[in-house]
């Protein structure tokens, strides 16, 4: 197989992180110091991969025989897995120190994660996709037993492992029953052959498999068993990943293959599935993320229903809301990296201090880490002028645009529910005096990464035209 | 067209400001508050340049600034004010240094943090008044609740975190119904403009168009936000915990100036964007108004708080603002833009005086009080002459608006009876019942609380914030034409959109309507 050099250059963020994998696999067979070369050279590799995508989103190419695309907003959800995955290891480079032992693997494994997530964004093909898929979730689940001496760590693993093993059994079938109606697993040809396809039920069947297999992996009711577990149990760091990178590759592959069938001519069949999902998904989030008093968990239903506001995008399915979805999901993956990179800070060891009391008067001892919690949980809560404001308008302009208006004010009813929640941390932050007499210990490493997290999501909040326009170029 | 940074300039000092405030070390408390105090003081020599500068006898929207921000959803920064939007301006700017001095010795803890928020406030609420685009709008009155909530929520009295949230939550509900509404309004433009847009001035001529049953919920969803907010009768729950647990410069920006960012929504947004639906529902709402005016006349009489009373008289000063708003005639209007300064001014100066008070004593109880009139003369001379002014004495500023709006609604062309007058006047009656008889219970009689011994008079401070606020009173009292005319053109032309709204027709633009 020959690739032309220009078609190595731009798939060349695919390229440093698998690279990357085996250098670090060489670096850590053979250096005694891996423990301080690695995860630098993990930061190094996401950061050149995520400039790279962000530098060069006009290289809008297919390649290797129409089985990966590059540029435009390939390139986008590129940046994002690769700048928040570098936002995850400068959070985890103290973190793991918590549990006594270095693990090597942790950030290898992170970068294969990232590699299957980059695999998903590109696919042109389904095949591609399922490659990306099981790459991301086999990751997945041996980085939420990474601290194998935690009975709740290999619960979330195995929990982890069947419910998503489960998922991807749906996948694959959808996948063969795609192909044996449309005799090939291309995505532009399915794409481009959708008015005749879709008079098959078969393929409609084939569809409807897929989509309710990656309702489990973007963590949308009733799909979201897992999610609470495995986010307690796993590192927090991990899953942080999860809920940003994980969420966002599921979502990238749904637009990808469906998008085209979504704004079709004959409007969104889908729409009546995604709409139900979407709205069962905000309000049991947000309903139920009220009665926790683990941040984890609170911040575990928080994502199921976030998973909701983005499926309002898609059940939309027009122009808007590709780029809305996009936007939000820039938007949220930094916020909520930002809020778990805070938690993996006041955890001790053997994860106490994840209860919603340790975060009490916290205004008062660590008024920078609160300040930066409090907009943390405004932008979640959708509030301008942060980020996640402006990802909630966004998916509602293409909702209204596609006479979906009632699920709009569903949305918004939601999001009223879910400032309770959001707000009760700011409340015990600033307005409780402090119980609390536990060390936080920050570090730089960690501090770095929130902050940048932070001064995106408000960038974002106050200049969303940035993303905007480079998003919408290429729609 | 032509640029103006003036009013961007008046954003621009207090946001700046509130983060140079940061950049103090906080031991130095003094520094910090002289460096708000300079900061809010420029901000409103800023706006009394703007005041100057303002051609009163022009009805469009001046000092505009519009700066594209968002290229692909077509929202730019577009700012701009007319007579109405300004003289709230001014009513911003100006209480703002007030508040801040007042708060020199009652806020000791956390003062660099209070004067970033309240700073912030000041932004958040400038920017309300000075939004000519939807998006825009949303986010300064969205943005604003959260400074607000940390004012009240750290500073507030015993049940403040209840008060907090309630008011945050309650706001917050109403808010994104409007968010919903802006959305599809700016879809709907998409029909007669070809482009979706949150320029509210393209929006005047598109709005009025939308059929009738569609129309009505677009206004409820206006409605429905800044109801919460004015508050009118019966969501008006939300306003006494907030009242009562703020601090003292909360109350008073609280009372002051934010529920006139519902009334001002109101004239703005609803009017001219909902004519025919403003004017089927101004009945109604007119009802609501009228029951809130006797409702908050009365609980206010019943209360044992001091500053529970004033915050249910302003339940009962607000209903009057909204039943000028919905009588549409000019003079209803006219009355209710001058009844929100007035409010302000007076409301302000009862809850600065309530804290001047309280700050001495730490009670709120009526019951606590009685003959201070001998241990404090200058605190119950300003006392009564704030008391007064609410009321609406003729001769001092509430009797002028008052006035108007009772005028207004009796030659309504809209309300189509005069039961709305009689009932709405009564309010006023009700009102001088229980502000002096509070002022009766706490101010004469003998002094029975022992506590009350050694009670000190009004400083020099206190007295300085209180007299620009006394001046302005009389001022209006005698002679409001200065105010009036301010607002007389920009007051018309809402009146003229209501009846005679400009519709763009989409024939004329050579586009297909159906292109939605």
């Amino acid at each position: 197989m020959f690739i032309n050099f220009q078609e190595f250059f731009n798939v060349l963020p695919i390229i440093i992180i698998a690279t990357g994998i085996v250098l670090s696999l060489l670096i850590e067979m053979y250096s005694k110091k891996s423990e301080k070369i690695l995860p630098w050279f993990s930061v190094l590799i996401f950061l050149a991969a995520g400039l790279h995508s962000l530098y060069y989103t006009k290289d809008v190419s297919i390649i290797l025989q129409g089985m990966l695309a590059t540029g435009g907003n390939v390139n986008v959800f590129h940046a994002i897995f690769t700048l928040g995955a570098a936002v995850v290891t400068l959070l985890s480079i103290d973190y793991i120190k918590k549990y006594g032992t270095y693990f090597g693997e942790y950030y290898i494994i992170l970068q294969s994660s990232v590699l299957g997530m980059m695999l998903m964004a590109s696919a042109k093909d389904l095949f591609v996709i399922f490659l990306g898929l099981e790459l991301m979730s086999v990751s997945f689940y041996i980085l939420a037993g990474m601290n194998r001496k935690k009975a709740g760590a290999n619960e979330a693993s195995l929990k982890y492992f069947l419910l998503g093993a489960f998922a991807t059994g749906f996948i694959v079938y959808g996948i063969a029953l795609i192909y044996g109606s449309a005799h090939t697993t291309s995505i532009d040809f399915i794409t481009s052959n959708f008015a005749e396809l879709t008079k098959s039920l078969i393929f409609i069947a084939g569809v409807l498999l897929f989509l309710i297999g990656f309702s489990f992996k973007i963590a949308a009711f009733p799909f979201h068993m897992w999610v609470p577990d495995v986010y307690e149990g796993s590192p927090t760091t991990v899953a942080a990943l999860f809920s940003t990178g994980g969420k966002a590759a599921a979502f990238s592959a749904i637009l990808a293959t469906l998008f085209a069938l979504f704004n079709g001519p004959n409007g969104n069949i889908f729409t009546p599935y995604l709409a139900v999902i979407s709205v069962l998904s905000m309000f049991y989030g947000s309903i139920v993320a009220i009665a926790q008093t683990n941040i984890k968990r609170m911040l575990a239903y928080s994502s199921i229903s976030h998973a909701g506001y983005l499926a309002i995008g898609l059940a939309a399915g027009n122009h808007d809301a590709v780029a809305g979805v996009i936007f939000y999901l820039a938007a949220y993956t930094f916020m909520n990296l930002g809020a778990f990179g805070i938690i993996s800070l006041l955890e001790g060891k053997d994860e106490t201090n994840l209860d919603i009391n340790s975060y009490t008067g916290l205004g008062n001892r660590k008024p920078l880490l609160a300040g930066l919690f409090a907009i943390l949980m405004f932008s979640l809560a959708g509030l301008p002028p942060f980020g996640g404001f402006f990802g909630k308008y966004y998916i509602f302009i293409a909702a209204i645009k596609a006479d979906l208006t009632w699920l709009a004010i569903l949305g918004v009813l939601s999001s009223a529910i879910s400032v309770y929640f959001y707000l009760r941390i700011v409340v015990l932050m600033y307005f409780k005096p402090s119980e609390n007499d536990f060390a936080i210990e920050t570090n730089n490493n960690a501090m770095i990464a929130i902050v940048f997290s932070v001064l995106l999501v408000i960038l974002l909040g106050i200049f969303p035209g940035t993303l905007i326009d480079l998003v919408t170029r290429f729609i | 067209m032509e640029q103006n940074s003036l009013l961007t300039y008046l954003i621009l000092v207090p946001l700046i400001g509130s983060f140079l405030v940061l950049f103090i070390k906080k031991e130095k408390a003094n520094l910090i508050r002289y460096a708000a105090l300079g900061i809010s003081t420029i901000a409103f020599l800023l706006s009394l340049v703007i005041y100057f500068q303002f051609d009163s006898a022009n009805s469009d929207f001046q000092f505009i600034n519009k700066i594209e921000w968002i290229k692909g959803l077509n929202i730019h920064y577009h700012v701009g004010v007319d007579g109405m939007s300004l003289l709230l301006v001014l009513l911003t700017t100006f209480l703002t240094p007030l508040t801040l001095i007042s708060s020199w010795s009652s806020i000791e803890n956390k003062v660099k943090e209070f004067t970033f928020f309240f700073l912030m406030l000041e932004v958040g609420m400038l920017g309300v008044f000075i939004s000519l685009d939807l998006f825009l709008f949303y986010i300064f009155w969205e943005a604003m609740l959260i400074p607000m909530y940390f004012i009240i929520g750290i500073w507030g009295g015993k049940e403040r975190v209840y008060a907090a949230i309630k008011f945050f939550i309650y706001t917050m509900f109403g808010s994104l119904l409007m968010l919903v509404a802006i959305v599809w309004l700016a879809v709907y433009a998409i029909g007669p403009l070809g482009y979706f847009t949150t320029n509210l001035i393209e929006l005047y001529s598109v709005a009025p168009q939308i059929p009738m049953n569609i129309q009505i919920w677009m206004f409820l969803a206006f409605a429905l936000s800044f109801a919460i907010k004015v508050p009118l009768f019966p969501l008006h729950t939300w306003l006494p915990d907030a009242h009562v647990q703020a601090p003292t410069a909360g109350s008073v920006i609280l009372a002051g100036v934010l529920l006139k960012m519902g009334t001002y929504g109101l004239l703005r947004f609803n009017l001219p964007l909902f004519p025919e639906a403003s004017i089927i529902s101004a009945p109604y709402i007119s009802v609501l108004a009228v029951i809130g005016i006797i409702y908050g006349a009365l609980v206010a009489m019943v209360q044992t708080d001091v500053k529970k009373l004033v915050a249910y008289s302003s339940v009962s000063h607000l209903g009057f603002v909204v039943l000028g708003i919905f009588a549409m005639t000019q003079e209803s209007i006219q009355g209710a833009v001058i009844q929100m300064i007035n409010h302000g001014l007076s409301t302000g100066a009862l809850f600065l005086l309530v804290g001047v008070i309280y700050e001495r004593t730490h009670t709120r109880e009526i019951a606590d009080y009685g003959g201070i009139a001998k241990l404090v003369p200058i605190f119950s001379f300003a006392l009564m002459f704030a008391s007064l002014s609410s009321v609406g004495l003729p001769g001092l500023n509430g009797f002028i608006g008052e006035f108007l709006i009772l005028l207004g609604s009796f030659q309504s062309p809209v309300l189509h009876s005069w039961w709305f007058t009689v009932f709405a006047a009564s309010g006023v009656i009700f009102a001088a019942v229980y502000l002096l008889w509070m002022y009766q219970r706490v101010v004469f009689g003998e002094v029975k609380n022992p506590k009350l011994d050694g009670l000190k008079d009004m400083n020099t401070r206190e007295i300085f914030v209180l007299a620009p606020i006394f001046i302005l009173i009389v001022w209006i009292g005698i002679y409001p034409t200065t105010f009036l005319k301010v607002s007389d053109k920009s007051t018309a032309k809402v009146v003229k959109q209501i009846y005679h709204p400009v519709k763009v027709s989409p024939v004329e633009l050579g586009l297909n309507q159906s292109s939605k």
